[in-house]
């Protein structure tokens, strides 16, 4: 489904990325670990079409994404959940779900789309009115992952989604996201806290100064020493 | 007393139109545009052309003013503006200073410096109202106003457009990664931001003469209601722009005509040295 192939991504200086290869197939939930400037963020972003001067392959369902305008992408079918949230603060969670539909405003199940995120994250419910800037860090995640998935994406891109937050949230945000890769969404999430992503992630991947070190499936990278050091805190 | 307070609310209103979208266009591009006046300027003469040879009435005109300037700014916004969004402050002023200086030069050599008026047949007619006397072109120009702001405020609260352009204000990054064209809607909210400023000039047109230095006296009342409502707050412009029209006409009762503008100034230093996030919050 969606296929990074030696990948190398600078933003003038040194590789932030380099020769960077994985793969998420359709329906798995792909983790990527690694320490804070490994690079997971400036994957994810190469991916969306935020960082323009990317050298490599990103190729989704066939489409060749690099050099693509970033708003274009959303209508292949990538949801993209960024780093810190990124809520539109002045609008209310209703708002700011229905601007998640933007690349596809013509569909006309947009109501069914928001019952959709509104059984997945019942508190949003209460919370329609309000502006998403007065709600607290795991709300407004529920509301950037909800207004990601107006978009009915196959591939969901989560960029740090527990960061910040207190573990009973973070507990709930996990078991968002397995249920929405059972109702058939492929998701690639990037994450600090390695013992979380290997939960829920089918396989995983980790990212070292810009290198795929390591990959494999979540049990063997568990079972991995180094990855238990580096990571688990074992 | 209450006919100056009745003739600024009249006048304010208008003046609100006018600023707010010097108001948008820097709330949604962070960019403060000098030349915003010269703008307005263009909508009186699109005005003062479409009544001198298609005879349209101003009021009516003022719609041609608006998609004129519209496109006018769209086009400035894509080839000029978009080139210094993420440059230094310097730059964005310079390049804005440069256009005002630009437009107001080609004004002079295409339209020539004398100063045109309009004739309508309700010019110096009015209402008498429980012994106040309500000027017809004040009022009509102000109706046209508010219409304008109500469908201004639906449009920006309804349609997936205005969506987009508050959006992209509070979060160009996030607007993207939704499939929102930031660029293209700032070159829409740029056109939009001069187009209701077009559209304030010219209804103003039945009673006040266009020449091409005009925007140099409507550049410091704009910047003082705008300062007043709050920088980047459209309902604090129409605010403003009321408060602003009702001290330029009560205090003409007070000082002379040539002090108006004194007035203000000490207004606008006043509210920057005090209350620097302007008079009313958010919005």
């Amino acid at each position: 489904m969606l296929e990074v192939s030696n990948l190398s991504v600078s933003y003038g200086g040194p590789d932030v990325l380099s020769g960077v290869s994985l793969e998420v197939k359709a329906g798995e939930t792909v983790a990527v670990l690694g320490a804070n400037t490994a690079g997971k963020t400036t994957l994810l972003r190469t991916v969306s079409g935020l960082i323009p001067k990317a050298r490599g392959n990103v190729v989704f369902e066939n489409s060749p994404l690099l050099g693509r305008p970033a708003h274009s992408i959303p209508k292949l079918g990538i949801g993209h959940v960024p780093e810190g949230r990124h809520v539109f603060p002045r609008m209310s969670t209703m708002d700011n779900l229905m601007m998640g539909a933007y690349g596809d405003r013509r569909a006309t199940d947009l109501g069914a789309r928001v019952d959709r995120v509104l059984t997945l994250f019942p508190r949003l419910a209460e919370r329609r009115t309000q502006m998403a800037g007065s709600m607290s860090g795991g709300e407004q995640q529920m509301v950037a992952i909800g207004r990601a998935l107006m978009g009915n994406p196959k591939l969901l891109l989560l960029d740090e989604p527990s960061h910040g937050l207190a573990p009973i949230v973070v507990e709930e945000l996990h078991r968002a996201i397995g249920e929405i890769n059972r109702q058939g969404v492929s998701v690639l999430l990037v994450e600090q806290n390695a013992i979380l992503a290997l939960s829920v992630a089918h396989r995983g991947y980790v990212l070292e100064a810009g290198h795929v070190v390591l990959s494999g499936t979540s049990q063997s990278l568990k079972a991995d020493p180094g990855v238990r050091r580096a990571y688990l805190g074992v | 007393m209450v006919q100056a307070l009745v003739d600024g609310v009249l006048l304010g209103g208008v003046y609100g139109v006018i600023a707010t979208g010097l108001s948008l266009v820097f709330g949604v591009l962070g960019v403060v545009n000098f030349a915003h006046a010269e703008f307005l300027m263009l909508g009186m003469y699109v005005a003062w052309f479409a009544w001198r040879y298609l005879g349209l009435d101003p009021l009516l005109g003022s719609v041609l003013s608006f998609i004129i300037v519209f496109g006018v700014g769209y086009v400035v916004q894509r080839t000029l503006i978009e080139r210094v969004l993420k440059a230094p402050p310097a730059a964005q002023v310079f390049l804005t200073v440069g256009l005002l200086i630009a437009i107001e030069n080609a004004a002079l050599m295409v339209f020539g410096s004398e100063f045109r008026s309009v004739s309508v047949p309700y010019q110096v007619e009015g209402y008498r109202l429980a012994g106040i006397f309500i000027s017809a072109p004040y009022l009509y120009a102000f109706a046209a106003a508010v219409i304008l702001s109500a469908a201004l405020w639906f449009f920006l609260d309804r349609s997936w457009t205005g969506r987009a352009i508050r959006a992209v204000a509070q979060d160009p990054m996030a607007s993207a990664l939704v499939g929102v064209d930031t660029k293209r809607t700032y070159g829409l909210a740029f056109g939009l931001g001069v187009a209701l400023t077009a559209f304030g000039g010219a209804v103003i047109l039945p009673y006040i003469t266009v020449s091409p230095t005009i925007g140099g006296q409507f550049v410091v009342l704009m910047f003082t209601v705008v300062v007043l409502g709050g920088l980047g707050s459209v309902a604090g412009a129409l605010v403003g722009g009321i408060v602003v029209g009702v001290v330029q006409s009560m205090s003409a009762l007070v000082f002379p005509i040539q002090l108006q503008n004194l007035c203000l100034f000490v207004i606008f230093i006043a509210v920057l040295a005090l209350r620097p996030q302007g008079l009313i919050k958010g919005a």
